[in-house]
């Protein structure tokens, strides 16, 4: 489970306004099938190195104070947390910004993996259908 | 010839059958050491791959040595 407080608390700042987090979690459907679960893989060496680069490039572009992201590996369960993305600012537009710019770059770049397991008993690899 | 180690995950470790495998092959670039294992495990034809050499993406044409780690990358689905 992810120690959501912790991570909001790592955010804080007696100079920022504002705090946005993102979290994403695990639905009930996808691409009108019905969902059970999820199960995520990661390439971590490298998932970590690319998380830690869209970090530093949100830090860099944004003006924000402090970034983090966390994302969580192995079989989780409708409305498990999945993933979470948080920044803080002074203000709040640069942290809606930069949070959105945060999930999207995590969901375009980092590998990581997940597989479906639908209610009709069969399962898939997300974004990998044969050709 | 270069002894490579190549690590599968996800799609692709299904179809190999394993996690990862140490490789000696004949293929001087990433591109050729993909077009070999594809045979060998026949990997199905994903909609896109990327590849990454030592923990580094890296371009399909990048030359392979002793010693690296290749792994091979299907589409991303995190988040």
């Amino acid at each position: 489970m992810l120690d959501e407080a912790r991570l909001s608390a790592s955010l804080d700042d007696p100079s920022c306004g504002a705090l946005v987090v993102f979290q994403g979690r695990v639905r009930n459907h996808n691409e009108g099938r019905r969902v059970l679960r999820l199960e995520y893989e990661a390439y971590e060496a490298l998932a970590q190195k690319e998380g830690d680069r869209i970090l530093g490039e949100a830090l860099e572009r944004f003006s924000i104070v402090h970034a983090a992201c966390v994302h969580r590996l192995g079989s989780l369960s409708l409305g498990d947390a999945a993933v979470w993305a948080g920044v803080s600012a002074h203000h709040r537009g640069d942290a809606f910004a930069a949070c959105r710019y945060i999930i999207d770059e995590v969901k375009a770049r980092v590998p990581i993996w997940k597989k479906e397991f639908y209610a009709d008993g069969e399962s898939g690899w997300v974004n990998c259908q044969v050709r | 010839m270069a002894r490579v180690r190549v690590e599968y995950f996800a799609v692709l470790r299904e179809h190999a059958g394993c996690s990862h495998e140490q490789v000696e092959t004949q293929a001087a670039t990433v591109r050729a050491l993909f077009e070999e294992l594809e045979a060998r495990h026949g990997f199905p034809r994903l909609p896109s791959l990327k590849v990454a050499v030592n923990a580094e993406f890296c371009g399909w044409e990048r030359p392979l040595s002793d010693g690296d780690t290749v792994v091979f990358i299907p589409p991303v689905a995190g988040g």
